[in-house]
Parts: structure tokens; sequence; C-alpha cells
């Protein structure tokens, strides 16, 4: 079978023959990565770069106009005190929660994104979640994080993964697609890579290791193995995937490290918000103390930043 | 043959845990006699950033606990500091006190520790005030716990310097970090031993050995640091420490005591680390002849 996808046209793989991932050499990969010791005006370049590349996220039942309008706004004033900072990416909210978000984000180049498909579980019909898809991008929502049917992964209905994926990429219109593979739920790094490949060729535009609401979520293991998804897809059909942990991260260290292995799999052409994300509520505020911190010398409290 | 002694690394103790200090280095202090006294971690910065994460994180379930459930655990403390008495005693011989010292020190160490355990549920009560206003409101004040405390304890005593300034700290529901005595250092980690097997919770007191000139500034410039005290009268650390508290106007104490003395012991060290809270409460009329109030 053959697809066409960004006017570009290649056949599908088997994905039951997707790679097999060796974990113990994950393991090693990553645990390199982690030795990275990253100083001065790299460091400040890089959490300035992590800023720009966050998906500042509420998903809480409790959300209300109100707290989505505060983190709007913090979304575009991350830390007055000091002039010069970049916006974040995207705001991340429910599609309940998406006009008002868009009215609050307004004119600053900070993306709306919604999650959709009956998200966090995925466990609703397909119309249902094609509904929530198109009232999400109708109320003005430039990005769609969807989840994938685990449930229908796991007893091996690749075909209805597949096919759910690319019905949701329809009705995504012009807004970009990501697809969360909750790799929490999805227990061996064999299947990671499964649903990466499966997400990529039904139409993903960016491919998301978790909800933020499974552990774990986004481990440097799990996005590794996604990422080495990227580069081969990449390599088989020209086409770039962007790449989304979300959940877990939340220092700058490991958002540091996060970017190293970005930068040394798949190359500087990936360390831009077009083709990196992070999703995180608090990874912004340890990011901004770790700014102060480098360029007073002094050790910050939370007490004098916004709240997340 | 003659056995050769295994000497003990005496690790921090960082929010409850004993871990070796992130430098990696270490330092080996003598006594007169001029024999080690033990491989002592050489703290770093890098610590005190770590302890004070811990002693913010430690913050909140500390305060709120029930006040009689402080005092129970410090009475707990001084109950574990009865059972290993001998061991203090032997430390602080080893230190290069005299028996009878040593003795008096540690003795000395678990009564203040029950005398401060004893004004946990009752400091409030007795600092606190109702207070007189014109306007149709009962207004009162009370103390609340600052925060998290950097102490820097004397550098020529060991236990009964720590306890004397640790105690009044955590009885008001204060988390705190310890930059124990350079010279002295043995008995400030087997105090955390026992602060680790008597219910305190992890990173309410952390203990960190080494060069305090090295960490006073990023102890005392953390901006999540809400006080600090001084147990001695260094003019020179005394300084740095107002210079550095400047940022954040951070309150600092200094205690110049001798803390062998019985009565080196008060109510106003537990409200040096307090703050005055006055709440305003309306009310229809007070003081008046139908007022319940």
């Amino acid at each position: 079978m053959s697809i066409l996808k960004k006017n570009k046209t290649f056949s599908i793989p088997d994905f039951t023959q997707s790679p097999c991932i060796d974990k113990v050499g994950v393991e090693e990969r990553v645990a390199r990565f982690q030795t990275r010791s990253i100083k001065s005006t790299t460091k400040m370049q890089g959490l300035k770069m992590i800023l720009n590349m966050i998906d500042l996220t509420t998903l809480e039942g409790k959300d209300t106009p109100g707290k989505v309008k505060q983190m709007c706004f913090k979304a575009q004033h991350l830390h007055d005190v000091h002039p010069g900072l970049p916006n974040v990416a995207a705001v991340c909210v429910y599609p309940s929660m998406v006009e008002t978000a868009v009215k609050a984000v307004e004119g600053s180049g900070v993306n709306v994104a919604s999650v959709s498909t009956a998200f966090p579980s995925g466990q609703a019909p397909l119309d249902i979640k094609i509904r929530d898809t198109k009232f999400a991008v109708s109320q003005g929502a430039d990005e769609i994080d969807m989840v994938i049917s685990r449930g229908k992964f796991l007893s091996g209905e690749y075909n209805y993964v597949f096919d759910e994926i690319a019905t949701i990429k329809e009705a995504c219109g012009k807004a970009r697609l990501k697809v969360i593979l909750e790799t929490g739920e999805l227990v061996t790094l064999d299947n990671v890579r499964r649903a990466s490949d499966i997400a990529m060729y039904a139409g993903a535009d960016f491919i998301k290791t978790s909800t933020g609401k499974i552990q774990p979520a986004a481990t440097l293991q799990v996005t590794y193995t996604m990422l080495e998804a990227i580069r081969d897809f990449k390599l088989a059909t020209g086409i770039q995937i962007g790449m989304k942990p979300a959940g877990g991260i939340s220092n700058s260290k490991l958002a540091l490290h996060n970017l190293v292995m970005v930068k040394e799999v798949l190359g500087g052409e990936w360390l831009t918000n077009e083709w990196f994300r992070f999703g995180a509520s608090s990874l912004a505020n340890d990011v901004l103390m770790q700014i102060m911190k480098a360029e007073t010398g002094i050790y910050q409290s939370a007490d004098y930043f916004s709240k997340d | 043959m003659e056995r050769l002694n295994v000497l003990k690394t005496y690790k921090i103790y960082i929010g409850g845990k004993f871990p070796r200090t992130e430098s990696g280095r270490f330092y080996t202090p003598l006594n007169k006699k001029g024999e080690q006294l033990g491989h002592i971690c050489l703290s770093s910065r890098k610590d005190v950033r770590n302890s004070v994460v811990a002693a913010r994180k430690a913050f909140g379930g500390w305060s709120e606990r029930a006040a009689f459930n402080r005092g129970q655990i410090l009475y707990r403390i001084a109950e574990m500091l009865e059972g290993r008495k001998s061991q203090f005693i032997e430390e602080l011989i080893f230190q290069g006190s005299t028996k009878a010292q040593a003795e008096k020190e540690v003795n000395l160490s678990i009564d203040r520790m029950v005398y401060y355990a004893g004004w946990c549920d009752k400091y409030t009560q007795v600092l606190g005030s109702i207070n007189p206003v014109a306007s149709s409101h009962f207004n009162f004040s009370m103390h609340v716990p600052q925060g998290v405390i950097g102490v820097i304890a004397e550098n020529s005593t060991s236990l009964i310097g720590l306890v004397s300034l640790v105690a009044p700290i955590i009885a008001g529901g204060n988390t705190c970090i310890v930059v124990a005595s350079k010279e002295l250092p043995l008995c400030a980690i087997t105090f955390a031993e026992v602060l680790n097997s008597s219910d305190v919770p992890g990173g309410v007191v952390n203990i960190l050995t080494g060069e305090s000139k090295e960490m006073i500034k990023p102890l005392t410039e953390h901006m999540d640091v809400n006080g600090m005290i001084y147990g001695g009268s260094n003019k020179k650390i005394v300084q740095q420490l107002r210079e550095s508290a400047a940022l954040n106007l951070k309150r600092i104490q200094t205690y110049d005591e001798d803390w062998m003395k019985e009565d080196a012991q008060n109510l106003y060290m537990i409200s040096d680390c307090q703050e005055v809270k006055t709440t305003w409460h309306p009310i229809e009329n007070i003081g008046g002849a139908t007022s319940s109030y």
C-alpha cells in the first residue's frame, strides 16, 4: 500500500516488523547524555531555548476560565523583572478552554494547543473523537494533541490505530497534529517504537510521549527511542516530524539533557519550537530561576516568581 | 597481630539521607594529641543548595504539624540522645574534652532538648496576645514560623552548641540547614543519626560539615533562606552575614553564649525565629457589657 503525504508518495511498512529496541543499549546511550556538563553561555542559550519550547499546560478537571487566563498571561510575561526573555511556544488546554485561551493570547505569537479525542484515556467512539477535534479546531486551536487508543494497540489492532490517527489528521484541517503515545501504558520500548512508526506514517506532525496523567512519563529512554524513530522516518521518506516529551520534566538540568539528546540524535535542525516542544507546567519556573541564578550568582526562591 | 582501626566516614545529612558531599572532597581534622578524628566531608555550595531545597520541601509538613506532635518528636530526640550517651561521651573525649566535661555536655544537651520539647505547644500561648483596638474588631497576634533558617554553629562547641541552636528553631516549626563546627564535627553527624532515628521528618534538619567560609555566602545570599542564626562572636563572620543577608532582608540573630551554662536557654530563642501575625476579626461590639469577648 502506498499513500500520499505532503506531496510525497511512499509505501507503508508492515508495523509488526518495526525494529526491536535494545533496552540495555538505550540505557547506556542515555546515561552518556546525562554526563554532559553544560555551563555559562551555552547553558544560558540552552535555558532560553527551553523557555521558547515550552507548551505551558493545564489539564485538570478543576480548570476554570480564570485559571486558563492566568496561565495565558504567564505565557506572555514569564518574568517581567528580567526583560528580553522569550515567550513560551504554546499554551495547552482542554477543548472547552480553547476559546478563552485564544482570546487571552491573541497577537502574542503564542499558539493554542488543545488536547482532544477523549483525552486522557481515549476511550470513546471514533465519531465523538472526531467531533471533539473539530470543536477544538473551530474554536481556534492551532495545534491538536490527540491520544492513541492504547487498548487497541496492545491488542494488536495496528490498522485501527493507524486509521484513527489518519482520520483525526483529516479533522484537524490546518492545525498541526501531535500524537500522544502514552508510553507509560505501552510497557516496552519495542511498543514505543512501533507506535511511533504508526503515528508518523498515519500523518502525525509531532509525536508526543505522554498525557502527564500516567507514570512513568517522558523518561530519557522513551524520548530517545522516539527520536530514533523520527530520524529513521526522515531517512525513509524525507519528511521531518516534531517531538514533544511531556510529563515529568520539571527541572532545567533534565530539559538541557533532552536538548543535548535531540542535537546528537537528530541534529540542530530540530532545535526550534517548530520541531521540538516540552509539555510541562512547572519547568518554566525552574528555568527562570536558573537564568536568574546564572546572571546574579545567587540561588533563587520560588517566592519571587509567579505561581504556575 | 594488631587490628587495623576502621575510621568511620562521617557523611553529611541532607533531606533525611546521608550522602557524601557533591564535591567528593574530604578533610581529616586532628585532635590535640594529633590523632585523626575521621574523614569528614568538605561540603560545597552545591550541598548548600541541595539542603535548602530539602529544607523548603520539609517546611510545609513540619510547620503544619500539631504543636503537641512536634513536642513529642523533640522529646523523642532527647530519648534517643540518652540511648546513645556513651557514644557521644566517647566522641567528645576523643575530640579533646575531659570525661567530666563530656558527661556534663551530653547531659545538658539532653535536658535542653527536653526543655524545648516542652515549649512546643506552649510558646504561642505565652507569646501571643489579644490587643486592645478602637474599632469593632477582635484583634489578636500570634507567632508563626519564619521558614527555612540557616545556622552557623560556633567553632568551639560541638554537641551542646548544636542542640542549643537547633532545638528552638525546630520547636517553632522552622526547618534548618546547619553548618557544623569545622574542628569538632563528630557529634554533629552522630546527632544527625539520632535525628534520623527519632521521627524527625527528612529535611527538617540538614547538617553540613566543612569550611564555613565557603558556605556562609551562598547560604546567606540564598533567596529561599528566610533567616540566619550565628552562634559565635567572630566580627568578620557577622559582617559577612549582614552584607549577604541584605539582598532579601533576612533577619540575622547572633548569640554569643556559653552554652554550658544551665540557663543558656529561653523562650525568646524560639521567638527569634518567628514572625508575628496579627489578625483583625470583625465583630459587632467588643469590651462592652453586651460583648461576649
